[in-house]
């Protein structure tokens, strides 16, 4: 757990002083994110370096895990530290598994073991050790050498991590990648971790919680769809954009929304029994699925309508199907692009798992904050 | 930027081959052989006035060069760079000549003469190459947990070190061109047979004292270029 504590730093400077970070107020629970977020200048990042010291308060405490760092040696307050910066910062003198060791040899581990623990490192990030190991920075792509700045700051296992922009100096391709898998790690690892950004969907991706800086004091300290769904002021809702609603939907999958008891019928089943079922749902609609449960087609209930015969007369193919895990981003995607207002769910075998309908996205965007922030959860983990 | 260097280095060798040849044609060697025993004490005396200047070159260069570049030296460092800049502009006979006003003749002005003409681009490099260390670096370093010392030791002096190898390579080379000189104000070495040999209008006297100069020259800077290749690492070493 980090705390601060009417964190303040005041640099004086020629044109007088300036007040970088006033009485910040935070608590991260142990295993969260926490997302400083805000335009530039606003002083997250002086925020940030106040924790490892590398900026020393004016006033104010910052506690670790119930510690008043100000109390310990800072050298050792840092190499319990991860620290990740945008510029990444692998020394280009040594190679990888060198710059993995550095804490680790610090704090007096036998070299074997830090050895062995950087091999383990690279093993995670899906680069293979004997290949990367003992090559030079220099011989590494810019996304790979970002892994390696990730894993070097956990290489001794610190419980405290702060990134400075991890990941903003990556094109956007491999930053999403690399998102993903810093994700996973953390799902297994639960460090605690102060995370720089300027960007609104990296925040709401990664973050448990975002705090919306500007001009040194915190504007808003909330969960990712608390910020978007209820900015506190006019300063956040513009800042997170007007489009903030859409936003939103990257926070939710199909999961969340899908109706699981909406209706299906065999290819074979009769005319008058389906259209039954078809009149007690909403959607008014049938999904028509084979002897192994996948989705083929789909008949409506207007079209049964004083009909009889059996329900393929009057099957319609159906337009796409989307898998349950998708976020309700590429699920209404989807539904805009197939100019429909409802869609098929599959699950990873291909087995019909619920419909998604327009209405039902509507109104989880509508809903109330609290089963929401949970639900955000959930789908930020299933989302990865 | 290799290629060019072997290419050159290649030229150098040729050049002494054909220079050899001469000699051994023209009947040269068998006059240049009757001065083998000056040669050879006055070739040692030659190295260790080298040695020993250029040694203390850099062993008070690179503090001096890394004191320079500390954060708290930061106001003032310019203003004495600019100094040291403006000594690398007089002429190192001039530095040979003002050292002897000072201490008078003999193997002490001598070597301090040569220590001031090296020290320069040593300081200047050592200088220049710690301070061209990316701020990242040390931000990430520091970040790290790294103390000041450790830092210098195992990030800004490695990434610092071609740099400062170029200086001590520089220096040496003109350390080695203006040894000969030592000889003016009574410090000994090949001068005195290279300017007795002219002063005699002695050939072979001259080439005695030259030959050996020529090939010290050779030799250092064939050293000093090796142990930049060696001893920088492969990650920030330009040569491979
Ligand atoms: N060493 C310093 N001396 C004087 N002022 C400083 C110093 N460091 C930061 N500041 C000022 O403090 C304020 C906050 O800076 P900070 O670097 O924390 O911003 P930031 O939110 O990280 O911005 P960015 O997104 O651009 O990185 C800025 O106004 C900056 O000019
Ligand atoms: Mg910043």
């Amino acid at each position: 757990m980090i705390q601060l504590e009417d964190l303040t730093k005041t640099f004086s400077t020629p044109n007088g002083p300036v007040v970088a970070a006033d009485k910040v107020n935070m608590t991260v629970p142990t295993g969260e994110i926490c997302v400083l977020l805000g335009p530039s200048g606003c002083g997250k990042t002086t925020a940030l370096k106040m924790i490892n010291r590398l900026i020393m308060p004016t006033s104010g405490r910052i506690y670790i895990n119930g510690e008043d760092t100000t109390q310990l040696n800072k050298f050792e307050l840092r190499r319990r530290i991860g620290y990740v910066i945008q510029q990444i910062g692998l020394f280009p003198n040594m190679t990888i598994e060198e710059n993995i060791c550095v804490v680790p040899k610090m704090l007096g581990w036998d070299a074997k073991k830090a050895k062995e623990r950087a091999a383990e490192l690279t093993d995670l990030v899906g680069l293979d050790p004997h290949q990367f190991l003992h090559r030079f920075p220099k011989e590494l792509s810019g996304g790979q050498q970002q892994r390696i700045g990730v894993i070097r700051a956990l290489a001794a296992d610190p419980p405290v991590m702060l990134m400075d922009e991890p990941f903003g100096a990556i094109d956007p391709i491999n930053r999403e990648i690399i998102q993903n898998e810093f994700l996973k790690m953390q799902e297994v690892l639960k460090k605690t971790i102060i995370f720089v950004s300027h960007d609104i969907d990296e925040a709401v991706k990664m973050a448990d919680k975002i705090a919306i800086f500007r001009g040194g004091k915190i504007e808003q300290y909330d969960s990712p769809s608390q910020v978007l769904a209820h900015p506190a002021n006019p300063f956040v809702a513009d800042f997170v954009g007007s489009d903030r609603t859409l936003k939103r939907l990257r926070l939710l999958t199909a999961v969340d929304v899908r109706d699981i008891d909406a209706p299906v019928a065999s290819m074979q089943a009769s005319v008058e029994e389906v259209l039954v079922s078809a009149k007690s749902h909403a959607n008014r609609i049938v999904v028509l699925i084979d002897a192994d449960r996948h989705p083929v087609a789909y008949v409506t209930a207007d079209e049964l309508s004083g009909a009889t015969g059996v329900v393929s007369d009057f099957a319609h193919d159906l337009p796409t199907t989307v898998p349950v895990g998708a976020d309700l981003r590429a699920v209404v995607s989807e539904m805009l692009s197939h100019d429909t207002m409802w869609i098929t769910c599959v699950d990873e075998r291909g087995h019909f798992a619920g419909v998604v309908t327009q209405p039902a996205v509507t109104a989880a965007l509508g809903q109330k904050s609290s089963s929401v922030r949970d639900q955000a959860t959930d789908a930020r983990l299933a989302n990865v | 930027m290799f290629s060019a260097k072997d290419f050159s280095r290649k030229l150098q060798l040729l050049a002494m081959l054909f220079i050899g040849f001469y000699i051994s044609w023209s009947g040269l060697y068998d006059e240049i052989a009757t001065y083998w025993e000056d040669i050879v004490y006055l070739t040692q005396q030659h190295i260790f006035l080298v040695a020993t200047s250029g040694l203390a070159a850099i062993l008070i260069g690179v503090p001096v060069g890394i004191w320079l570049s500390r954060p708290a030296m930061e106001r003032s460092a310019e203003a004495i760079m600019q100094v040291f800049n403006i000594g690398t502009t007089i002429p190192t006979l001039a530095v040979i000549a003002l050292s002897m006003t000072i201490l008078g003749i003999g193997f002490a002005p001598a070597f301090f003469g040569l220590f001031v003409a090296s020290l320069l681009p040593i300081v200047r490099n050592t200088f220049t190459g710690l301070l061209a260390v990316p701020d990242h670096l040390l931000e990430a370093a520091t970040g790290m947990g790294m103390t000041p010392l450790q830092i210098l030791i195992h990030v800004e002096l490695p990434n610092a070190l071609y740099v400062i190898l170029s200086g001590i390579r520089t220096a040496l080379a003109i350390n080695v061109g203006t040894a000969p000189l030592a000889f003016l104000i009574g410090g000994g070495g090949l001068g005195e047979l290279i300017f007795t040999g002219i002063d005699l209008m002695e050939t072979g006297m001259l080439l005695a004292g030259a030959i050996p100069t020529a090939m010290l020259a050779v030799t250092v800077d064939f050293l000093t270029g090796q142990g930049q290749f060696y001893f920088v690492s492969r990650g920030v070493n330009p040569l491979r």
